[in-house]
């Protein structure tokens, strides 16, 4: 059993690394997108400590997966919220744990049926490796090599806590 | 196990809203109410049910019900076919089951079915293949159940909570397909109050049976109602002696702002169209500030993606 770090730290060092990357290579629009739903609750802290003037757009990535017709519909499915043209945008997409990647596959697709951005930088708040898709994270808070088998959750909304377990 | 559903309870065919569960009702309406922020994107489709293929298969004429399944379908990115079989093989004399069987040959994973005979969409879905899902676009004088459906969803758009609320079906029950799946529908979902107002001749004998109020005088049925749901008075059903005249019936039950004044202020006015103008509701009610008919048509689409993307959700290898 590993000891996983205390999320607050983890998203301030988020927040400082995002602000260097706008500040080396300055954006005009930058917009964020939560992935629900532990992405929302990291990128709304994120979009709190950078002040960004666009509100937080948050994606429901149900009707987007890989796996829908061996999983189905999921019964928890929420509407998908962006309050902003995406059409230009720098984008800055959250999402709590970054594993296979094919959630940000979905969420990169469904971006894009809301419009061209000019770019989308990916900050997640734990990259625990796994990867299997050619998608890496440009801002992650901590970056650990877990076995396969393990699995990584964040619950909160408040206070945010990460534990591990081995999937049911 | 009901025909409807699979052994965990969740959507396989959707035939009846006779019988389901108040969770299952909702869910219904949730994810319907998920895919409405479908159209607000540049491109109005989700990849749900890319790859699939659906079939409308209508044994009766429909506009409405049949366009808005096609686009449903579309949406959900899944492959549609539309087969008008009043012209097509059943004239040649092929049994239903005979062309069920050459339609799973083409592997189709969906049925649309709208047919004249009660019974139908259910028989089709107990001799379809496994792992074919039916949906009952309108069967004989049984059960509509998307359109009931997509009538809960516009109740529920602009009433919120469905157990305060009164709600009246107005016009020809006893031919009615629709009336019958949204009561079942309202009772299932919790509705405080559903009344029926209608002459004797047209409300079937066992009405009171489904847990339902009768009225005769429209004045007393629509007192302090919430919805008011007009129906379609079915003239090409009407021969014989049900009726004295459409004049005689629009007198009587037609909706008009004088008889709308009763119910109350902000009370909405729903019809499943297509609307007799003049039989059974007065234009100015039909076009006027209470009604929410075209909002029911545009509800129509996210209420069918919603159950066709659940129905093929527990299909195939999963089930």
């Amino acid at each position: 059993m590993t000891t996983l770090p205390a999320v607050d730290p983890l998203i301030e060092h988020m927040a400082g690394e995002l602000k260097a990357r706008l500040d080396v290579t300055p954006s005009q629009h930058p917009v964020m997108i939560g992935i629900r739903t532990g992405g929302v609750w990291v990128a709304e802290r994120l979009h709190a400590a950078l002040g960004l003037p666009d509100p937080l757009g948050t994606l429901d990535i149900t009707f987007y997966r890989d796996d829908f017709s061996r999983v189905g519909m999921n019964p928890q499915v929420h509407p998908s919220h962006l309050p902003f043209s995406v059409d230009d945008r720098d984008i800055i997409l959250v999402d709590d744990v970054l594993y296979t990647g094919r959630t940000i596959r979905a969420a990169l697709n469904e971006i894009f049926d809301y419009g061209r951005p000019a770019s989308v930088q990916l900050a997640v708040l734990v990259d625990r490796g796994g990867r299997e898709l050619p998608i890496a994270a440009d801002v992650a808070g901590t970056r650990l090599q877990l076995a396969e088998g393990r699995h990584i959750k964040l619950s909160g909304p408040s206070p945010l806590s990460l534990t591990e377990r081995t999937q049911a | 196990m009901s025909l409807q559903l699979d052994e965990h309870g969740r959507l396989r065919h959707f035939l009846t809203t006779e019988g389901l569960p108040r969770p299952l009702l909702t869910q219904i309406l949730d994810t319907a109410e998920s895919f409405t922020g479908v159209i607000g994107k540049s491109i109005k489709k989700v990849p749900l049910l890319r790859g699939r293929t659906v079939m409308n298969l209508f044994f009766e004429a429909s506009t409405r019900t049949r366009t808005t399944f096609e686009l449903a379908a579309k949406r959900l990115s899944a492959d549609v076919l539309n087969i008008n079989i009043s012209t097509s093989a059943t004239v040649k004399g092929e049994s239903l089951l005979d062309m069920l069987r050459n339609l799973e040959a083409m592997q189709c994973d969906m049925f649309v079915v709208r047919h004249a005979d009660s019974g139908a969409a259910h028989f089709i879905a107990r001799n379809a293949a496994p792992g074919v899902s039916v949906i009952n676009a309108g069967d004989g004088r049984h059960a509509h159940p998307t359109q009931a459906m997509l009538d809960m969803f516009t109740i529920r758009r602009h009433k919120r909570e469905f157990e305060p609320l009164r709600v009246a079906i107005v016009g020809d029950i006893l031919h009615s397909r629709v009336a019958r799946s949204q009561i079942h529908a309202l009772n299932g979902l919790g509705a405080g109050e559903v009344r029926v107002i209608a002459p004797r001749t047209l409300l079937p004998h066992d009405i009171e049976s489904l847990g339902v109020k009768v009225f005769h005088d429209i004045r007393a049925g629509l007192a302090d109602v919430d919805v008011v749901i007009m129906l379609r008075l079915q003239k090409e059903r009407m021969s014989g002696a049900l009726l004295p005249s459409e004049s005689e019936f629009f007198r009587l039950y037609g909706l008009t702002e004088e008889k709308l004044s009763v119910a109350k202020p902000d009370a909405i006015v729903m019809h499943p169209g297509p609307i007799n103008r003049g039989v059974e509701i007065e234009s100015a009610v039909a076009d006027g500030p209470r009604s929410v008919i075209l909002e029911q048509v545009t509800n129509g689409i996210a209420v069918r993606m919603a159950v066709m993307s659940m129905a093929l959700g527990t299909g195939g290898e999963n089930a």
